[in-house]
């Protein structure tokens, strides 16, 4: 993720790598935990965080993930901030987010993706494992640890922070 | 009176819950393919693109088409010859319990609304009619969140102008943006009182997309296609696909307007009993 800063507003990119899912809970969690000093259930630290809470994972169909497309990113916008002052470098939603967040972004080198919106089932293809860290009793807002290969990606707030949606 | 069981209503239910989930409404799909081809953006064009490939996906592979997989929303109407063997309501909720749980889709039902806690797959949403002859009709609307969040009602004045009312819609919409998933559907309840214009809203979903709308229907449409917020709000021509009305009288001294967005991914299913 060394090539962040240099992400522009409107560039379309394939990501390969590990990203982390968290939506509405689990962020009211991970704030908790930081605000309380302890310790995260993942390294926050140039990480990824994608808005996402999938499906069951269908069985006996070789799949490693049900559905899987972003949910809408506004509602994580009070917590990401903090995030982003505690090492936090990506996000990957859908929607635009608030003043707020696109300053913290600025401020601490961040990116905001986009990636397809409603096509959950297109987008588990390009998830090759997907392993729970932490929160397994919120279901399906459990954060999980995805690898993925050409994750199709939007680059809508970069690092200067420039909008997609200006 | 004709007899037909619980159980009969139970599987019918579980099964709509698949139908609706993993197969797009033919009409959304064509509608689809006409924004496609008609679209001259050309990232308007690739995301449609996606939405397409998504749902020819989803139905081969048989997976959510989203994996919000909404609150389940049924309509039941209900012949007035029919005799309902067992629980009605208990059919319908373990039908959604099953079906849900049988095809993988997602449990996104908090039991209390403030205190949250485990995500389950029920209950759902139940509105019952009454309607001549011994046949029970049942339709399943999943309703994601991310569009039912942008849903409004506003309490016109009942000298109120239709300027005022198309401005109302046309903004809600706008207000929408980006995050509800465009395209959208959106389906507009006038009238009756101020809960019932937002089951209209939502029962405007239900109508298929087609040629067949009103003047103020295609009036509505063509403002907020000129918002040009288009797929996932990137541009484009195509903000909404649809506009629905469903009207129902009111009472002298009131309008109510409700509006119910639905994303592109609008997903129903229907059964005759």
């Amino acid at each position: 993720m060394k090539k962040i800063n240099t992400f522009k507003v409107g560039q379309e990119l394939l990501f390969s790598g590990t990203i982390y899912t968290a939506r509405d809970q689990a962020h009211k969690r991970l704030i908790g935990k930081i605000k309380r000093g302890s310790r995260l259930p993942f390294e926050l630290k140039n990480s990824i965080i994608y808005y996402c809470g999938p499906t069951k994972t269908p069985k006996g169909k070789a799949k490693v993930i049900g559905s899987c497309g972003p949910t809408t990113s506004s509602r994580m916008d009070e917590f990401t901030p903090l995030l982003l002052k505690y090492g936090l470098k990506g996000m990957i939603g859908k929607g635009n987010r608030s003043p707020e967040v696109r300053d913290a972004i600025k401020k601490y080198k961040g990116v905001y993706f986009l990636t397809y919106a409603g096509c959950g089932a297109l987008l588990s293809k390009y998830v090759l494992s997907a392993k729970t860290v932490a929160y397994s009793d919120l279901g399906p807002e459990a954060i999980l640890k995805l690898e993925v290969k050409d994750f199709p990606l939007i680059v809508a707030i970069d690092a200067n922070g420039g909008s997609i949606y200006d | 009176m004709r007899k037909i069981s619980a159980v009969k209503i139970k599987d019918a239910v579980a099964q709509l819950c698949r139908d609706a989930n993993f197969f797009l409404r033919r009409d959304v799909l064509i509608a689809l393919r006409h924004a496609f081809k008609t679209e001259s953006n050309k990232r308007a064009k690739t995301i449609l693109k996606a939405i397409l490939d998504n749902a020819a996906y989803a139905r081969n592979e048989k997976l959510a088409i989203c994996q919000d997989t909404g609150m389940g929303i049924v309509f039941v109407e209900i012949g007035q010859g029919v005799n309902i063997a067992g629980d009605l309501k208990a059919a319908i909720n373990k039908g959604v319990e099953a079906g849900y749980r049988k095809y993988c889709l997602r449990n996104s039902i908090c039991r209390d609304p403030l205190l949250r806690g485990k995500s389950l797959f029920s209950p759902c949403i139940i509105y019952t009619d009454i309607v001549k002859g011994d046949k029970i009709k049942l339709t399943l609307l999943p309703k994601g969140f991310g569009c039912e969040n942008k849903s409004q009602l506003k309490m016109f004045k009942p000298t109120a102008k239709i300027e005022e009312i198309k401005k109302f819609v046309v903004e809600t919409v706008y207000s929408a943006g980006p995050d509800a998933c465009p395209p959208y559907i959106v389906g507009v309840g006038i009238g009756a009182t101020a809960d019932y214009s937002g089951v209209l809203a939502k029962k405007a979903l239900l109508r298929k997309i087609s040629s067949k709308s009103s003047k103020l229907e295609q009036d509505l449409l063509k403002q907020i296609n000129k918002s040009k917020i288009g797929p996932m709000g990137l541009g484009g021509a195509n903000t909404a696909l649809a506009v629905h009305i469903q009207t129902y009288p009111t009472h002298i001294a009131g309008l109510p307007v409700s509006v119910n967005i639905s994303c592109h991914a609008l997903r129903s299913a229907s059964v005759i009993l």
